[in-house]
């Protein structure tokens, strides 16, 4: 398959009264079309700053993305994110949330009534259609990151970026929202990258797990193929052996070659540093 | 007095029986028995303080001398404008009559010139106010958010407004006196010196909670907000529009609420400083007339400030609920 999206040595250094940070250190990653990535390894180890030159929100100090032949120099439509925390706009409706996004992408190429469809469509997609004239404050934390993957998928991106977009929910939410955006991908073969926390989350849903060594200078350390048959259903994978061999492959890169060595003040103050505050979202 | 009224609300809460009409009578009287027992009470220590203190104006005026004045102040107002109605049939008469003996003449209608009643007054110091406070917030949000948006120009200008901020306006007021005076000329001026001098003095004593309030709201918005608008890529305009505006819709509304609050208690001392038409005239020229009556005028002055700073208030709250989508912000 040909490469949609090269992330090429990608270096990331953060100016600090104390001199430069390095967060990233050669980051080198091709990415196909329709394939589904995600982006694994500990807390403050830079997932989210790769994420952010992806989608243009940092400029990376070396190296660059290179996104169908073209250098990625600022955020755009194209690279849509899902956020941690939804980020909707709470004075507006779900509907309304999803139509900034559609006008402002398609503006005058779609007509009032398209505009319309296409963004009930992908309210329908997400299972928000029943709620879509309720305000954020008015839904659960679920439905609202679902208005958030709508948001992101009415705007028709090449590459899709999800920042741990169920990192906030509980459990059972979770695995529902999993499962609902397998049920997406099936539809729409989105290119996906996905930061995530969670083992199981990752291999139930990527085609191939990148994991990350601990900062500073963190870079890829492993990636993992997944060749589990689609669709997946979770329940099936529990006693499948190639599913726990790959979930174990995962655990041991995080937990013994990459275990997390706690020195509390350097690490407190790599992870401000690195994550440029977003940290308080987790 | 706190604890009267507080164990007053226990005697009324402990009687409470669990079925719901008792609760809704029992929420009434909690709403409504219980500020008017402060009131009361109020009211029974101001008249008994009132009798024992003598003034060479006579007793100061407890709350029944204060409601009389009410009645004669409004009285008042009638006659004068009774005055006036008169002085302009009059003047019609006249002129009517030199247009029939000469059909040259043109009429010319003079103004009565009668002195302004309480009634008055209070019109003419909610119009400083609130001409004020909306020149202040012409001028104040669209700077509030130029200063929350860039970190070089709230740097630039953070010193100035933490320097001028804390200055009484009333400070201000001979400055501004002298130089509408020297600027404001004009044959047949639109408003008079007066009202220009309070309004200037009311903006100025708005302003700086306004900005301060505009630029902290619009500086704090979640960075997600801003990336959100950065991905679907808003231009500039746009993004202050659909983006910083409302966001910031909360903070802006505690400002203007903060900076009205201080306007209305501003203008009074104003008025009275520098005899400009208002409440604050009123009470200066009561203070200066020493009648037996003064106090008592004075007195319902004061009542009708603190119920119209109090209407503001309020007024503001309710369009701060309707104007704004974070509700929580607007309960305080």
């Amino acid at each position: 398959m040909s490469v949609l999206l090269n992330i090429s040595q990608v270096d990331m250094e953060f100016p600090t009264p104390k001199g430069s940070f390095t967060a990233l250190k050669g980051v080198d990653l091709q990415i196909s079309k329709g394939e589904f990535v995600s982006l694994i390894g500990h807390s403050g180890c830079g997932k989210s700053t790769v994420l952010n030159i992806v989608a243009g929100l940092y400029q990376a100090t070396r190296g660059g993305v290179i996104l169908n032949d073209k250098e990625v120099t600022e955020p755009g439509p194209e690279r849509a994110v899902v956020f941690q925390n939804h980020s909707l706009l709470p004075w507006l409706t779900a509907y309304e949330n999803v139509e900034l996004a559609v006008k402002q992408v398609f503006g005058k190429s779609k007509s009032k009534r398209e505009t319309k469809e296409w963004i009930e469509h992908n309210l329908k997609l997400v299972h928000m259609d029943h709620a879509m004239h309720k305000r954020p404050d008015e839904i659960s934390g679920g439905m609202k990151q679902r208005v958030g993957i709508a948001r992101a998928l009415a705007m028709q991106p090449d590459v899709l970026l999800m920042d741990e977009p169920f990192g906030a929910l509980d459990a059972l939410t979770r695995a529902h929202m999993q499962d609902s955006l397998m049920e997406i991908q099936a539809e729409l073969n989105n290119t996906v990258i996905m930061i995530t926390h969670d083992v199981d989350e990752a291999v139930l849903l990527s085609d191939r797990i990148v994991m990350m060594t601990n900062g500073p200078a963190a870079t890829i350390g492993e990636i993992l193929d997944i060749k589990l048959e689609r669709p997946r259903s979770r329940l099936e994978l529990a006693n499948d052996v190639e599913y726990n061999r790959l979930r174990s492959e995962v655990l041991r890169f995080l937990y013994e070659k990459q275990r997390k060595v706690e020195h509390i003040t350097a690490d407190s103050s790599a992870k401000k540093t690195n994550k440029d505050g977003q940290e308080k979202a987790a | 007095m706190n604890t009267v009224i507080t164990s007053v609300g226990k005697l009324f809460s402990s009687t409470a029986a669990p079925s719901q009409g008792q609760n809704i009578l029992n929420n009434a009287l909690q709403l409504i028995g219980i500020p008017m027992m402060g009131i009361a009470v109020f009211l029974l220590l101001w008249g008994t303080a009132a009798q024992n203190i003598d003034t060479s104006l006579g007793k100061f005026p407890g709350p029944a001398a204060v409601y009389e004045q009410f009645g004669s102040l409004y009285n008042e107002h009638i006659a004068e404008r009774e005055k006036a109605a008169a002085f302009y049939e009059r003047q019609e008469e006249r002129n009517a009559k030199r247009v029939a003996q000469d059909p040259t003449y043109e009429p010319r209608i003079r103004k009565y010139t009668g002195k302004e009643t309480f009634l008055d007054q209070i019109f003419t110091s909610l119009l400083t106010v609130m001409s004020g406070f909306f020149l202040a917030a012409f001028l104040a949000i669209p700077l509030g958010i130029a200063i929350g948006l860039s970190k070089t120009l709230n740097t630039a200008v953070n010193p100035i407004i933490q320097i001028f901020r804390p200055v009484s306006p009333l400070a201000w007021l001979p400055l501004v006196t002298m130089v509408v005076s020297a600027l404001y000329v004009s044959p047949d001026p639109m408003v008079a010196k007066s009202f220009l001098n309070s309004l200037i003095t009311v903006t100025l004593c708005c302003i700086w909670p306004m900005v301060i309030n505009t630029s902290v709201g619009v500086a704090s918005i979640d960075n997600d907000l801003v990336n959100v608008s950065r991905v679907i890529r808003l231009p500039a305009l746009k993004h202050v529009q659909k983006i910083v505006l409302p966001a910031s819709v909360p903070a802006i509304f505690t400002g203007m609420r903060l900076s009205l609050g201080v306007a209305w208690m501003v203008l009074i001392a104003a008025e009275m400083l520098a005899q400009n038409p208002g409440l604050g005239k009123f009470v200066w020229d009561e203070f200066q007339n020493g009648s037996s009556e003064s106090l008592s005028r004075i007195m319902a002055a004061v009542v009708v400030i603190g119920f119209i700073g109090f209407l503001l208030d309020r007024t503001m709250l309710q369009v701060q609920r309707w104007a704004s989508w974070d509700k929580s912000s607007a309960s305080r």
